[in-house]
Order: structure tokens, then sequence, then C-alpha cells
């Protein structure tokens, strides 16, 4: 029997990147075949090929043994290939049988397929328990329903070959739990599923083989069930890496931050963070888990002084901070830095060069210039150094901060705030969109950090890095916190069932 | 104020709103596929002058009508291809064809027939006569406009992928559909409706064009759409009720009210704009446009 998806030699290119090199993968029938890389291998650019999204410059596409041509969505939809984006394809304000009915309409009037959208929808109901509200308002539906009708987009199409980007990063474990459910009945059906990830616990835990990118190629398939994670590592970077980092016991001194009852209420007046309370210690790193939206990032942007908190209030080093002082740029003063969330928005300017990014909320201190100039070879000088340190690459100051990868642009926003000698550390989303080999830098300068001394609160939608980093891991769910564990006693599922807002009241 | 009053105020105001409503449906159309159109004025001001110029010249209104539609859309693709295909700012395509309007229309009028601008005064089969109620034939194709592009919009397939493309272009893309086809038939639909309203105005409200005679008609009809968040039964509703403060304020001028005296004409005229900003302001209710209405659409990497 012919494989389902057979890619030859594609190659594709955007300007001066080569994205996909001579790339072949053959994914063979009813099976789930996972796809691991580090961001920018090229995962997304082969499978946005293989759906027609865009056009390769050259090489083949074989379905079923078939060499066809995909120059479209409409090509590949034809050939019985689905996709699940990673960024949801819904039009919101519009319905779910709406959203379904889009693009296979079935005749010039919506009557007809609405009503073959309806009983098929109840077909697919019953065969793999994807329930849904049909009439809801895609818009209003969780994030987990969403990917669901996105599935069911799929299938309402005839795919019999799902390929799904990155599933599982708006999920909670339960829901991701319940997907590789649904990704498991599916193959018991004959459906081929291709499973983009960079997780390597979810490629162990449900494909039957992966093929592993690396730079645009690549660079094998095995079968899961005769590799390993450090293997899979390995193979994504090219060199061997520590994917848990080392960490001493310590036992924490002083707390340094305390937040008490704090509440914040967003501009619409929704309430983000109800009554948080809890306390990082000097020399400790304390991780906030959640599903992002739980209000982890209103509560770090309360905490830095960039969002006004309705109710509560916060000691730094025993201190109460009035407010009055309650601002980023006090706050830094006083000894609380921050790595914020979104690098791209808050951590620098994409169109500043490098070495004017490194002094953002700094440019005041004094010797930086001379009165109020800067003094540009200085700065670039210094910046020059720090990414010697920090190990920048390209290690060019004066490039535009837009043009470094994301893994460099956090280590020059890292090097901005650690190197002020914090007190305490605000850290989120610390590795999002950065590669496996910055990853373990990041990790191993935050454990340097707290073994310092350094209060450190760690907001991160990775569970992995969460509990590979904290001593302490506080839960979040809906604006509350649901839990607190010491890192080395508590697992997976009961971090999940805490994240979904199980307290332990409720157990 | 009699029954005899009432109705000439009613019966003006849909007279003054038609042009109102043909413009706000043709945002209508074009901005729920995504693309804003500040250059509704713009292209009733061509509609306006190529349909009395065609009307003139051929001795039939409705050849007139047609020259006006084809003008008016021609503009309307110069917005597209900025605006779609070369994914240019849509509002400054937009002003840029409302100054281009403004100057055309009345340097073409003033070389062509030497008149400061204006094109010959229209008489007889020039001119769009009364059929109904002593109403011209435009007004009701214009009332037609509302219960088709309700319908349109949102019982067909098409009218489904409009609205789809006009707030997630991506959504419709990765469906297989093409967004640039979609927007474009969006922006000549636009066009068509816009050569209604300009030709209302000259050759069937008036006989002829005069420099500048859609006086920011084009704006209050973006207000109206503002007003009927993007829907068309509400388009209706808000045009003529526009045209009823236009009506109002004629049949008011030199009226003195009771401790305030005489209303100054300027009031009336002022409210549509007053009552838009209190709308926006969020007082009425929420206006949300399509989600992505100004976005060029651009494929993701």
């Amino acid at each position: 029997m012919s494989p389902a998806i057979e890619l030859i030699a594609i190659n594709k290119s955007f300007g001066a990147v080569h994205a996909n090199k001579d790339v072949n993968l053959s994914v063979e029938r009813g099976t789930i075949h996972g796809i691991v890389g580090e961001n920018g291998a090229g995962k997304s650019t082969l499978m946005s090929i293989l759906y027609g999204f865009y056009e390769a410059d050259s090489g083949e596409i074989r379905v079923n043994g078939n060499p066809i041509a995909i120059r479209s969505p409409n090509d590949a939809i034809r050939a019985g290939i689905g996709m699940v984006h990673q960024h949801f394809m819904l039009v919101e304000p519009l319905s779910v049988v709406d959203n379904v009915m889009l693009g296979a309409e079935g005749g010039a009037m919506l009557r007809a397929g609405e009503a073959k959208v309806r009983a098929e929808l109840a077909r697919l109901a019953r065969d793999y328990g994807l329930e849904i509200d049909v009439d809801a308002t895609v818009g209003d539906l969780s994030v987990g329903l969403q990917q669901r009708v996105e599935i069911l987009k799929a299938l309402y199409r005839g795919a019999d070959i799902l390929i799904l980007d990155e599933p599982t990063a708006v999920l909670t474990p339960p829901e991701a739990d319940a997907l590789f459910g649904l990704l498991r009945s599916l193959k018991e059906q004959g459906k081929t599923v291709i499973l983009i990830t960079h997780k390597l616990r979810e490629i162990m835990a449900i494909t039957d083989r992966v093929s592993v990118m690396r730079r645009g190629e690549m660079v094998a398939t095995l079968k899961t069930a005769s590799t390993s994670p450090p293997e899979l590592a390995e193979l994504m970077v090219g060199r061997r890496v520590l994917l848990r980092v080392e960490k001493a016991e310590k036992v924490p001194g002083a707390p340094l931050l305390e937040v008490e009852n704090l509440s914040v209420v967003d501009a619409r007046g929704v309430l983000r963070v109800a009554n948080a309370s809890f306390t990082v210690r000097a020399g400790e790193i304390v991780g906030i888990a959640g599903v992002a939206g739980n209000g982890q990032s209103e509560l770090l942007e309360a905490i830095a002084g960039m969002r006004r908190p309705s109710l509560g209030s916060i000691r730094l080093e025993g201190k109460t901070i009035h407010s009055s002082e309650h601002n980023p740029h006090r706050m830094r003063e006083l000894g609380l830095l921050h790595v914020p969330e979104d690098r791209l928005r808050m951590g620098l300017v994409p169109a500043f060069p490098a070495f004017e990014s490194a002094i953002l909320g700094f440019s005041h201190e004094p010797h930086l210039g001379r009165g109020p100039i800067l003094d540009h070879d200085r700065l670039i000088a210094d910046l020059a150094k720090k990414m010697e340190q920090y190990d920048v690459r390209p290690p060019a100051p004066r490039l535009k901060s837009s043009k470094f990868s994301g893994g460099n642009q956090q280590k020059i926003v890292l090097a901005r705030e650690i190197e002020r000698n914090p007190k305490v550390l605000l850290v989120g989303q610390p590795t999002r969109g950065v590669d496996i080999g910055a990853i373990e830098f990041i990790h191993r300068r935050l454990i340097a950090l707290r073994d310092a001394g350094v209060a450190i609160l760690l907001v991160s939608v990775e569970l992995d890095e969460i509990m590979n980093l904290s001593d302490r891991i506080l839960t979040m769910c809906g604006g509350k916190i649901t839990g607190e564990r010491k890192a080395a006693e508590t697992n997976e599922q009961d971090l999940g069932l805490l994240m979904a807002g199980v307290t332990d009241e409720a157990a | 104020m009699d029954l005899g009053i009432l109705v000439t105020v009613l019966d003006s105001a849909l007279r003054l709103s038609i042009p109102l409503l043909a413009a706000c449906l043709a945002g209508l159309w074009s901005e729920r596929s995504g693309v804003v159109d500040i250059g509704l004025e713009g292209k009733m001001l061509v509609a306006a002058f190529a349909s009395a110029a065609g009307a003139y010249v051929f001795g039939s209104a409705w050849t007139g009508l047609l020259v006006g539609i084809a003008a008016s859309v021609v503009i309307g693709l110069v917005h597209g291809f900025a605006s779609i295909s070369q994914r240019g700012n849509q509002i400054v395509s937009g002003v840029a064809i409302n100054m281009l309007a403004a100057g055309l229309t009345a340097i073409v009028g003033n070389a062509w027939y030497g008149q400061g601008g204006r094109t010959p005064p229209l008489e007889g089969d020039q001119r769009f006569g009364g059929v109904l109620f002593g109403h011209s034939a435009l007004v009701y194709v214009v009332l037609l406009a509302v219960p088709v592009t309700w319908f349109v919009l949102g019982h067909t397939r098409f009218g489904l992928r409009l609205r789809a493309v006009g707030e997630n272009p991506a959504a419709v893309d990765t469906a297989g559909i093409s967004v640039t086809g979609l927007r474009y038939t969006a922006v000549i639909i636009a066009g068509v409706l816009c050569g209604l309203a300009g030709a209302y105005l000259s050759v069937g409200q008036a006989a002829g064009f005069l420099p500048n005679m859609t006086a920011g008609r084009g704006f209050i009809a973006l207000a109206a759409l503002i007003f009927a968040k993007w829907r068309a039964w509400p388009a209706l509703g808000a045009c003529f009720l526009f045209g009823l403060l236009d009506a109002s304020a004629n049949q008011l001028q030199g009226l003195s009210l009771p401790g305030i005296g005489e209303v100054p004409v300027q009031a009336i005229q002022a409210l549509p704009y007053l009552m838009t900003v209190i709308l926006l302001a969020g007082v009425i209710g929420k206006a949300i446009p399509p989600r992505a209405a100004g976005v060029p659409y651009v494929k993701e990497r």
C-alpha cells in the first residue's frame, strides 16, 4: 500500500531564507506522524505547502501514491487533506454552522447546505463524540471548543489526512488529553494524522513515527517506540542538550515580594485577578502555572506597576509600596525588574537598533551619556560586551532588534534586566518562541540568579518549564489562585486539575 | 401643522434619503468585505457628473445612468487596486479619490461646457420623471436594493463568504476561496450603488450637474452606516432619519419656538453629525465594524 503522503525534494525560499531544503517525507496511512523541530525549522512552511497555502519552488507531492499539484487550499481539500491551524481560521461573529459551511456551501443558496451541515455534524458528534452547540457564535466558545470546530470543518470536507499545527498550545492538560483521545479514534477509523509540535512529551505519548526538522532540512524519521526525548532534542538542535536543568536544593531566605489580596479589574470592567496572595522569598523561584488568559499576565503587569490593582497591597523587602510609587519606573529603581511576556510589544522596540532596545526604560541613567545626550559609542560597546556574555547571535549591536531570532531577542531583554542587579525579577513566558539551545541558556541563567539570592516570579504556559525551574508552584484559573504545591511533590495530572479550576477544597 | 405638511415633509424626506441610502449600501457592501470606503463622496460626485453629461449627450436618462455607473465603478476599481492588490492605506486612497473627484468634475465640466463646471440643463427624456406617486424609477430601484442586500448577505453562499472575508480573510483563504476576488466584487457593487446615488442627484432630483453637488452626502452616508451597524434594514432607517432631519430643516426655516426664538437651520442640519458623535461615544450602543475592515490581507509566513 502506498503511503498517504509523500513529499519528494521540496524546496521553498522566502527571499534569502531557504525555509525548506530538499525535504523528503513519507507518512504511512492510518498512523499518527509527528513532526518536531525548533521555531523556524520549516515545519509550518512544509505543512503550508502541503495544504496549498504556499506553492513549493520545486519538488513533488504524492497523495496515496498519485502525484498531484496542490496550488491552493482547494486542491488540498479535494485531495482529502484538512488542516487545523495554530491560529484558528474561524470567523468569530458567525455561528458554528456558518463556519463549517464556509467554502463548502453546496449551492448558491445557504438553506440546502445548512440542512446537510446540521445532519453531518450530528453524525460526527455521534461517531467521534465531537458534540457542539451548532448554533453558538464561535467567538463565544472556549478555545478547546473552537479547536473542535476547526476539526469538524476538516472532517466535514471529507478529510482523510488531518494536519494539526501545535494543537495543544492553547489547551489545558485535560483538554489536550481529550484531543489525543480523539486523534486515536480517528486513527482507528483509518484516518492519517500529522501532528506538528515542539513538545517532545506529546510526540512520545501519541505518535507512531516522528520526523525531525532542523534549519529547513529533514534530518531524521524514526519509529517513536525506538527513540527517546534526549535523542529527539539532540536531532532538533544538532548537539547534545540538557532537557532538565540541574538545580541544587536551597533554603529560601527572607520574603522579598509579598502580594496580599491583589485584585485587578480590566478596562472593560472584568475581574481578571481575584484576591491573590503569595510571597516570593530570596533565592526562590515561584512559578505560576495556568492556561493562557487566566489572569497571569494581568497579575504580572499589576505587580510591575503597569496596571493599577483595584484592591490589595504589595510589599517589597517588607516595605509596603504606596500607590504613588507603584509605577514601572519606581519599581525598577526599588529593585523589582521585569522581563515582560511579549518581548516584541513590551520588551523591545522592533524597529530600534539592538543597542537602543538594550537601554529601554533605563535611558535616564547618568552613566549612559552626558546630560541629555546619549553616548552611542558607549552603548554599542556595552552591548557588545553583554552580547558576548549572553551568547547573542549575531553579536551585532547596531542590527535592528527585529532582525534577531526570538531567542536572541529574549537574551537581549534578559541581559538588560539582569544587569540592573534585581532583588526581585518578574519573568513572563521567558522561552515562548525561543529555540531549544537558547531555552537551555535562559533556564541556566535564571537558576544562577536564584542561587545568587534573587526572588523570581515566573509565569509560563509551558508546564514543563514551570515544573523544571520552580521551587514552588502556584496555579491560576479564572483569575484565582487555585492551588500551591512544592515542585518536588506534584505532577502534571495534579497541576492539570488545579489549572482547570478543581481546587483542593472541591477535591 | 396639518396632514398636508406632514405628507410634504415625509415625501421630501424620502427624496432626500435616497442618495444617502444608495451610498450607505455601497459603503455597507465594501466594508462588510473588509475594504473601508471613505471615497463614497467622490464616487457619487463623479457618477453625478458622468450621468448628467451622458444623459445630455445621448438624450436619455437611462443611458446617462449607465455612464454614471460605469464611471463610478472605474473609480471604485482604482480604490480596489490601491487597497486590495497594492495593499495600500484605504483611508489615504479614499481621501485621494474624494479630492480627485472634486477637482476633476469641475475642470472637465468647465472644459466641455464652459458653464463654470455645470453641465447644460437637462429636460424631457434626459431626466428621470415620476413613475409612481411622483417618484422616479431610481427611487424604487434604490429601495429595492435594501431587501436584496439583506437577502444576499444573509442567505446566499456569496453573502456568507463576503461577511467572512470582512471578519477574517485568512479563514476564507484557507477554505480555498479567493479573498481578492470577493473584495473586488464588493468594490464593484459599491461602485454600482454609488453610480445610482450620483445619477439620482444630477438626473433625478436636479436637472443637471453642479460642482460639488454631493455636498458631503457621502460622509453622512458613512455616518448612517455606523448608525446602522453595517446592516441593511437599519441602514434604511438611519438614512430615512437623516433625510427626515434634512426635510424638517427646510420646513422649520424661519419657525419660531417659544422661549428659544427662531430655530437656526444649521442646528437641525448639524443633527446627523451630532447623533453620530454621540453614537460613537457609545451612548446609544456599541457599533463594532467588521473586524478586518481597513486591513489589507497579507498571507502570514
